[in-house]
Order: C-alpha cells, then sequence, then structure tokens
C-alpha cells in the first residue's frame, strides 16, 4: 500500500532547460560560441596541419620570405619565410591556452579570497578587500611588463627552469593570474555575503556543518551564476593582455609563435607585406569579441531577475 | 567629510608605501644592475672598479636596505636622477606629464561626447535596431588590440593616404599649432575607439536602471513630459554611476596609454614609463609607476567625493563597504 503517493504537481521548468532555452535566443552568442569552438578544433589541429603540409612552424626559410599564397602555403609566408597559416594556427593555441588557464586560474584565487572574506568577515574581511582595492588601483600595464621582465635567475629559480623555453608561457600565466582575480574576488565576496544570511545557510550551520564544507558546498554552488560570467568576459582581457606583452617582446618568445609576437615585425613591413598584420590582429578581435558576446549571452540567461 | 577624505589620504599613502616597496624589489630582480651596465658600456673596467662602484652606489647593501635610503631621500623629495635622461626624474617627468595630459584629455572629451549621448539613447529605446548597432560598436570597441588599432590607422592614414604623420608629436623643425594637431589625430582616435565602448555601456546601463525606479513613474504619472522626466528626473541620477567610472578611469589613462603613445612615438607618461622599465632606468621607472598609481587613488577619492556632491542620500563612512 502506498501512503505517499507522488504528488502531481506540474513541474516548474528546469533550470538547466530554462538557460538553454534563453541562451539560444542570444544569437550573437550562440555565433561567438561556434566561432570559439571551431577557432579551438583548428588550434588543436595545428600539429596535423603541419604534417600535411609538411612544414615546421618555426623554421626559417630565408629562400622563400614574403611569398604570396599557394598550395604550399595557404595564406603565404612570413618575413622569415615561415608558412603564414601555421603560425597562425600555433599562435591561436598559444593565446587560447593562456587565456582559458590564466583566466581559470584568476577565478579560482578570487572564489577563494572572496569566500573566505565575505564568510569570516572581520579584521580578515576588511583586510582583504583593502588588497582587492590596492590591486585594482595599480597600473595593470607597466606592472606587468615589469613582471615579465624579472629575471627568473635572480628570483632563485633553478637554471634549467628558468631559462626553459616553454617558461615564458607559464610566466605569462601566472603574472595575469596575479593581477587579474580582484572582479571575481569582489562579485563572490558580495554574493557570500548575502547568502550567509540565508535560511538553508543557517540550517546548515544549526546542523553543525564547519565553516570549509558550508563555503564549498552550500554558498559555492550558489554563486556560480556570476563566476562563470566574469571568468568568460575575463579570457578575451586576458587574451588582450597576453598578445600585447608578446607584441612588446615580453610574452612568448619567438621562435614559438603567438598572434601578439607575429605583429612585432608587422610595423616594419607595412609596405611590403601588409597582411602579415592583418590576420593576427584581425584572429586577436574576432576571439576576443566572441568570449566577451559569449560571456554576455551567459549573463542573460543566468540573470535570475530576467522574466 | 574632512576626517574622510583624511583616513582615504592616509590610505593612499599606505598604499603607495607598500606599492613603493614591492616595485622597487621587482625592479631589483630584473636583469642587469646599474653598475653591471656601466661595466658593460667600459671595457676597461677591472673587477676591484666594479666593487668600488658597487659599494659607491651602495648596490653590495642589501636590497631593503637599499630600499630604506631610497625612501629616506624621497621623503626629502630627492628622488634620484633619471639614467637616460641624466637629469632628476621629476624635472625629466615634467614635459612627459604635460604631452599625457593634453593626449588624455583631448580624448577623454571626445569619448565623453560621443559615449553620453549614444548610451542615453540606446537607454531610452533599448532592444531597438539603433540600440543593437551601438551595442555591437561598444563590444568591437572593447575587443580591440589597441596596438592592433594603431597599427591599422598608421596603415590607412599614413602610408597609404598619406594624411597624417605616423608619429612623434610635431614636425621636426617646423610645426605650428596645425601640425601638433595632426600628430594628436592617430592617437586619440586609437584611445577614444578603444575606452569609448566601456563609457557608452556604463552609461546605457546607469540610465536603465534608473529609468526603472519608482520616482521616474512618480514623475511620469504626474504627467511631466517624456523630455522632462528624461532631462530633468532620470539624467542627474543615472549621471551618478557616470561620473564615478569616468573619475575612475582617469587614473587608468596616465598608464593605460602606454601601448598607443608607444606605437605612435608620442612622448607622454607610458611611454615615458615604458622606456624606464626596458631602458633600466629605475629611478624614472619606479617615480612613474608610483605616480600613475597616486593619480588613480586620487580619481577614486574624487569619485567617492563626486558621489557625495550629486547624490544627497549617500553619507560618507570611513571603513564601511564603499562599492
Amino acid at each position: 500500500m502506498t501512503l505517499l503517493a507522488p504528488l502531481d504537481i506540474a513541474p516548474a521548468e528546469r533550470p538547466a532547460r530554462r538557460f538553454c532555452k534563453r541562451f539560444l535566443r542570444h544569437r550573437l552568442a550562440v555565433g561567438s560560441a561556434a566561432l570559439l569552438a571551431l577557432l579551438a578544433l583548428s588550434a588543436l589541429a595545428a600539429p596535423l596541419a603541419a604534417h600535411l603540409l609538411g612544414q615546421d612552424p618555426n623554421a626559417a626559410d630565408l629562400l622563400s620570405r614574403l611569398l604570396p599564397a599557394s598550395a604550399m602555403h595557404p595564406l603565404g609566408t612570413d618575413e622569415l619565410g615561415r608558412d603564414l597559416l601555421l603560425r597562425l594556427l600555433y599562435g591561436g593555441r598559444v593565446s587560447l591556452a593562456v587565456g582559458l588557464a590564466a583566466a581559470l586560474v584568476a577565478a579560482l584565487i578570487g572564489t577563494a579570497l572572496g569566500l573566505i572574506a565575505g564568510y569570516f568577515g572581520g579584521w580578515l574581511d576588511a583586510a582583504l578587500m583593502r588588497l582587492t582595492d590596492g590591486v585594482i588601483a595599480l597600473p595593470l600595464l607597466p606592472l606587468l611588463i615589469v613582471l615579465a621582465a624579472v629575471d627568473l635567475n635572480k628570483l632563485g629559480l633553478p637554471a634549467g627552469i628558468a631559462n626553459d623555453e616553454s617558461v615564458s608561457l607559464y610566466r605569462m600565466v601566472a603574472i595575469i593570474a596575479l593581477v587579474g582575480w580582484t572582479t571575481v574576488a569582489r562579485l563572490v565576496r558580495g554574493a557570500t555575503l548575502s547568502l550567509r544570511e540565508r535560511d538553508f545557510v543557517r540550517a546548515a550551520v544549526a546542523t553543525g556543518a564547519g565553516p570549509w564544507r558550508i563555503m564549498l558546498v552550500h554558498i559555492l554552488p550558489n554563486a556560480v551564476s556570476p563566476i562563470v560570467v566574469a571568468t568568460t568576459l575575463s579570457v578575451g582581457n586576458v587574451i588582450l593582455l597576453e598578445s600585447v606583452l608578446s607584441f612588446l617582446g615580453l610574452g612568448i618568445q619567438p621562435p614559438a609563435a603567438s598572434w601578439g609576437n607575429m605583429l612585432t615585425n608587422a610595423q616594419e613591413l607595412i609596405w611590403s607585406a601588409p597582411l602579415l598584420a592583418v590576420y593576427p590582429g584581425l584572429l586577436i578581435f574576432a576571439t576576443v569579441i566572441a568570449f566577451n558576446f559569449l560571456g554576455d549571452g551567459l549573463q542573460d540567461a543566468l540573470d535570475p531577475r530576467a522574466d | 567629510m574632512t576626517r574622510y577624505i583624511s583616513a582615504r589620504l592616509v590610505e593612499a599613502a599606505g598604499l603607495l608605501l607598500v606599492m613603493s616597496f614591492a616595485v622597487y624589489l621587482l625592479i631589483g630582480l630584473m636583469p642587469g644592475d646599474p653598475a653591471d651596465i656601466m661595466i658593460a658600456a667600459d671595457p676597461r673596467v677591472t673587477s676591484a672598479d666594479v666593487a668600488r662602484i658597487k659599494a659607491l652606489y651602495g648596490l653590495d647593501q642589501p636590497l631593503w636596505a637599499r630600499y630604506v635610503s631610497w625612501l629616506g631621500a624621497a621623503l626629502t623629495g630627492d628622488f634620484g636622477n633619471s639614467r637616460l635622461h641624466l637629469r632628476p626624474v621629476l624635472e625629466v617627468m615634467g614635459p612627459f606629464l604635460a604631452n599625457s595630459l593634453l593626449l588624455m584629455g583631448a580624448s577623454f572629451v571626445l569619448s565623453v561626447i560621443i559615449a553620453l549621448p549614444a548610451g542615453i539613447y540606446a537607454a531610452v529605446k533599448p532592444h531597438s535596431k539603433l540600440d543593437h548597432i551601438i551595442n555591437l560598436l561598444c563590444f568591437a570597441g572593447i575587443s580591440l588590440p589597441a596596438f592592433w588599432l594603431a597599427l591599422m590607422l598608421m596603415m590607412a592614414f599614413s602610408v597609404w593616404l598619406g594624411w597624417l604623420p605616423a608619429g612623434g608629436i610635431a614636425t621636426p623643425g617646423g610645426g605650428g599649432f596645425l601640425d601638433r594637431l595632426a600628430h594628436l589625430v592617430l592617437p586619440v582616435a586609437t584611445l577614444t575607439l578603444s575606452s569609448i565602448g566601456h563609457y557608452t555601456r556604463f552609461v546605457r546601463a546607469a540610465m536603465i536602471e534608473t529609468l526603472r525606479q519608482d520616482y521616474i513613474r512618480t514623475a511620469r504619472a504626474k504627467g511631466a513630459s517624456p523630455a522632462r522626466v528624461l532631462w530633468g528626473h532620470a539624467l542627474r541620477n543615472a549621471l551618478i554611476p557616470v561620473v564615478t567610472i569616468l573619475a575612475l578611469s582617469f587614473g587608468s589613462l596616465f598608464s593605460g596609454a602606454l601601448v598607443t603613445e608607444t606605437m605612435f612615438a608620442y612622448p607622454g607618461m607610458g611611454k615615458m614609463i615604458y622606456d624606464a622599465i626596458m631602458g633600466n632606468d629605475y629611478n624614472l621607472a619606479l617615480v612613474g609607476l608610483l605616480f600613475a598609481t597616486l593619480v588613480t587613488l586620487l580619481g577614486n577619492l574624487g569619485a567617492d567625493v563626486a558621489y557625495v556632491g550629486l547624490d544627497p542620500r549617500i553619507k560618507l563612512s570611513t571603513g564601511e563597504a564603499r562599492r
């Protein structure tokens, strides 16, 4: 015998479905997501393209400098005779990897600090928020330039690591994350402050849950939306920062390609090869605007206040 | 009010102190030190000379001791000499600052003149065709890499069309007012295009938020004309957050123009800081960075004070959450 028959109530629209419906209405965001997927796929396929074309994206070939487009070089070659398409693809790997990684690390730092500040309050909150205000007030780009120029040998890193080729990649991620966490920290702190007073959190406290459990299990899941939106929007910003640092010669070090360092020499080649200056910039622009539209679309779709 | 401002100023001074120490440390970690540079410039220098030079400049001291003596001198107004310009740094900074103010002021005024009407229009007619176009342009402006925009503008207007100079501040030797102006066009255009998107979106958001308020509905219900509601009731209130964001961004303008100034070889603060960092000109780089931070902090303070001036509902109190 059944004492408790399942209640026959028309279910409210499931959140996931509602989210999809609202996101799909945002055509620019959907298009951007598709574009980003395409860019990511082609970046992943870069080694395959290199294999098919039978070329090394980093090996200079001075006999075939600045060639026009041909079957062997679909977009022509650069000032050192390297295939432009391949370098764009490999550059995309760097830009996307740095953008995503730095944005994620920054989000992680920001979330942790925001949770701690908002939940514990008091002097800890005051100190962390002063720190946030301080970091926000710093002149971002010059500071990043100083950080990018710091000699890792002097920092006491073993020479093997400090002089490794791939270290410029990790360094970009680290320094951008180091200054990029403030937005998420403020958002999470704000969300935590209001969630802390809600009944379900008080109930959890009453049942004896510890502070870390409350923060991670009860508060964090309810603060995910602003984190996701802010992180998506920050990917675009990170890519812009990485490109400008690499452009100035302080980011990703040649011969490895990044969209920023591909433009370093473009200024001198404006007369002879203007397209060399156009492609990498267009790709940076397209990627950044796509992340911004995506973030905007996510914001609309996740906004609890909308309809 | 006075108490609030002085508390904030003390806070700013504290931050500057921390900042100066951090930057001093970081600069100490950059490749090469002043003595190495002198040695590299002159092959006759022996290791005994090196030790003497290092002792003379205090480079044999630990970093913190060097910082303390720098700070001691700085507090008496002596910020040392610039290595690149061979003159006291404050003296060096003057002309760069003036150039920056000109560039920033021009682009700031231009941005506000365009962003205010565009943002207000988009907010009054949300989801209209023009709103969508404005929104699209804003996103484009925000997403453009400034250095690439500068490159493209240079390519179009200096190389192909030959209308405008590609860089510098004036034609060497010649040049009157129009020549100065021509040199300003491309840098100002670059800066304006890359900041205007943020401003416009902010104006739009602030205006939409204001138009949702009850007192706007009340004004409409009283029979006030749409124009009266917009200009008399909404604008003043919508401008409060706008003023904040403008004051906040004014500080970052000093260093934010680094890329634009470097691209166009425009001798402003941003380029000065960049060249100082790249040229191991520690004293100049340090003071440039600290100055940029100071302007940002004063901008923040100005924003808060403007808030109180514009909105009688807001009262300042130290320590409480400020935004």
